[in-house]
């Protein structure tokens, strides 16, 4: 029996055990959607703007390591996607975007709606396709499936013209995918490994940092094992928080140049760093001729290109982290005992110290709200028990360094690229893939207004997601970096005017409740986080004036820091330059 | 350093978008770049040469090897290999000057491929110094314009890596 391109789309949606789409309809796609009016296996979740499909399934795959689909029509859009679509290509998501195209006689013709998706996307997928002729469409998606999930995961688009999805053939699922140019290395090799072992053995003041990667391969088990068996601390990226708990005794949390004083000293002084899943972003290494300077570095990656491009390393791994710590781990042990306690003591000592000497904090006030107090009081009140999604700037950081993350994919945030406008709809995905989480988005007034529209979809839909703004009226990383770098020169930073995001809320439909004093904090998250039938958006009016501290400057090593109090009293001012 | 880099890809649309798109985005040069079919008719060979360091070389070949319809790169540099350029040559010598022209064609074992009563369309093939070597030999006579091809090599059969 022959069937229609469209019904092979959904046919094979249904074969990559896909449930849900968020998708916005237009001219070229609606073959497909046609048959999504009444298919009852898959639900279609249509967002507000086609930016936040893409967001949501971004998501709905970093909360459950499953791909996520987006579904857009050509011309705008499918532009529309892209800065979704690099947001996941930068932190290895894997989604995958259909995009409509004009019938394939029109291509190139500037018709109606036309934008070349595939040339645009081309350098921010993992891989895209057109596909020309109906025959080939199974396959292609088998392949995309497949692309996007294995090795270093990533977004995959496909473009479909409406002819395409018009014509019919007979229906073939590709049982295999076999690819000969795209092979995944997953087993490290195991002299290599045996290599890091050795310096494990040998090293005094190691260090572990765990990036993304360890959440992709799902190898926080192993993590763990190697950390504990062999008493290595262990510093998360902002792309690997959750991946260890953020409570135990050996988390130092995030590096870099918001990192704490002890966990970039840490790095400093270290003589061994266990390097897995991570790439040595610029954010994470600061100055690189100065990044751990004693330290010999183990390297573990899936993807041999984030070896030795921005720092070298000793002992390169190409594999995928959960089997290379395995094996690891595996080859630790069997060398039998060694009083890992007794080597580490002094170590763990000198860290704690650091840790006394310049704590992570800020300064509580019973007269202003303070933001990272919000960002704690959320950690208390859902006990690290769920999704936390950030847009990006201080909301981010204040984030990433007050709220304790237990599990992995308990955080969703835009790390590579750093795309405001992201927390909301990713958080909407992340509520759609689990309905049984909180899912709260730690945003600013500024980033929220980005891709706000979507509460009508969780209004529609009742995803129950919690936002809690950090309203300050201005976006402030922005602010903060010309209080510190451009003389105080607050140049467009300030937004002057902010909706009342109360009656927006209920504008939309949605709860909104607001917070000015730090005494009503703890009453409106309580308020926010009862409501279950609608989203809630939570204003918490905060001190606009506060600031990310610890901070490395740009372009300097990550143990120039600044600190709060230094920074208050201009005593640190003088040292400070923007470099880049 | 320049580098030779040859590169079975999959003989598909597009791929020479994704990869002088590679080399675009990530800052890195090319300085010749030739493609065309192989035995099999559904996979390409490109060579392309560029420059860089250590480091920007091994980035380059990572990189590459990473495109997936990209199946194989190999840094000719690091093996024997042969390579070849052809260029195509208009010069248009004085009268006195045409034996002189001619004799050097020959040498070089280049063809005329096209004459006219005021010029001489030469063809030479050969590495790159010698393709230099008859081009710098051609000046005095008055070059009017010339096309190069863009380096193609291959590896010498049964050679280890030097």
């Amino acid at each position: 029996m022959k069937i229609s391109g469209a019904e092979i789309v959904i046919e094979c949606l249904k074969r990559e055990d896909v449930r849900h789409i968020f998708g916005y309809p237009g001219g070229v796609v609606l073959n497909i959607f046609d048959i999504l009016y009444d298919n009852s296996d898959i639900q279609v979740i249509l967002t507000r703007h086609e930016q936040g499909a893409v967001h949501a399934a971004d998501g709905y795959a970093r909360a459950t390591g499953r791909p996520g689909i987006a579904l857009v029509t050509s011309g705008p859009g499918a532009t529309n996607t892209v800065t979704g679509i690099a947001t996941a290509y930068m932190d290895s998501i894997p989604i995958v975007v259909f995009s409509g195209q004009v019938p394939t006689k029109l291509i190139g013709n500037d018709a109606f709606q036309e934008a070349d998706i595939v040339g645009i996307t081309r350098p921010c997928t993992k891989h895209n396709f057109l596909v020309k002729d109906v025959n080939d469409l199974a396959r292609t998606i088998r392949e995309a499936f497949y692309i996007a999930t294995s090795g270093r995961p990533g977004p995959v688009l496909i473009d479909l013209p409406k002819d395409v999805t018009g014509d019919v053939t007979t229906f073939k699922w590709p049982e295999e995918v076999r690819l000969r140019s795209y092979n995944p290395k997953y087993e490290g090799n195991r002299w290599m490994i045996k290599q890091a072992a050795l310096s494990i053995r040998k090293a005094k003041k190691a260090v572990i940092i765990a990036g993304g990667g360890v959440i992709h391969s799902n190898a926080s088990r192993e993590l763990k094992e190697l950390a504990e068996f062999t008493e290595i601390p262990v510093i998360m990226t902002l792309m690997g928080l959750g991946a260890f708990p953020g409570t135990h005794r050996l988390s130092l949390g995030m590096p870099g140049m918001h990192g704490a004083y002890c966990t970039n000293k840490a790095i400093q002084e270290s003589d061994l760093l266990v390097a897995v899943g991570i790439r040595f972003d610029d954010r994470v290494t600061g100055r690189i001729a100065d990044f751990a300077p004693h330290a010999k570095i183990i390297h573990i990656d899936i993807d041999p290109t984030s070896i030795k491009k921005n720092v070298g390393a000793d002992i390169p791994i190409v594999g995928d982290a959960k089997r290379v710590l395995k094996v690891l781990v595996e080859m630790l042990k069997e060398e039998g005992k060694t009083q890992w306690q007794a080597v580490r003591r002094s170590w763990l000592k000198q860290i704690e110290a650091w840790r006394k000497e310049h704590p992570l904090g800020y300064v509580y006030s019973d007269t202003v709200i303070k933001p990272q107090y919000v960002v704690e009081k959320i950690y208390e009140l859902t006990k690290g028990d769920a999704i936390i999604s950030t847009e990006v700037g201080q909301n981010q950081m204040w984030t990433a360094q007050f709220y304790k993350f237990e599990r992995p994919r308990t955080l969703l945030t835009s790390g590579g690229l750093g795309t405001m406008g992201y927390g909301f709809p990713a958080a909407m995905g992340a509520q759609v893939a689990r309905p049984d989480m909180t899912v709260i988005d730690i945003a600013g007034d500024g980033s929220i207004q980005m891709n706000i529209q979507e509460l009508a979809t969780c209004v529609v839909n009742r995803l129950p997601v919690k936002v809690a703004i950090l309203n300050n009226r201005y976006l402030g990383m922005v602010r903060q970096w010309q209080e510190l770098f451009y003389n105080e020169r607050y140049s467009y930073s300030h937004l002057d005017v902010v909706p009342d995001f109360v009656k927006l809320a209920e504008a939309y439909g949605a709860a909104g409740f607001r917070a000015t004093k730090p005494s009503e904090v703890e009453e409106v998250l309580r308020a926010g986080l009862a409501v279950k039938d609608r989203p809630v958006l939570m204003d918490f009016i905060v001190d606009w004036k506060e600031k990310v501290f610890p901070m490395v400057p740009a372009g300097a090593a990550i143990d120039e820091m600044i600190f709060g109090e230094e920074a208050e009293k201009g005593k640190g001012k003088k040292k400070l330059r923007a470099v880049k | 350093m320049r580098h030779t880099i040859s590169m079975l890809v999959e003989n598909r649309f597009g791929v020479l978008s994704r990869v002088a798109g590679l080399f675009s985005g990530r800052g890195y040069n090319i300085e010749s770049l030739s493609v065309g079919e192989t035995i099999d008719s559904k996979v390409s060979l490109m060579t392309i040469v560029t420059t860089g360091d250590d480091k920007i070389i091994e980035q380059i070949t990572k990189q590459l090897n990473k495109l997936i319809d990209v199946i194989k790169v190999v840094d000719l540099t690091e093996v024997d290999h042969v390579e070849r350029e052809m260029i195509l040559i208009k010069v248009s010598p004085r009268q006195a000057d045409k034996a002189e022209v001619l004799r050097l064609a020959e040498i070089f074992r280049g063809r005329v491929v096209d004459s006219s009563p005021k010029t001489y369309t030469i063809e030479i093939t050969g590495d790159e110094k010698k393709i230099a070597a008859f081009v710098e030999l051609m000046k005095p006579f008055g070059i009017k314009e010339f096309v190069r091809t863009g380096k193609i090599a291959i590896a010498r059969e049964g050679t280890r890596k030097t």
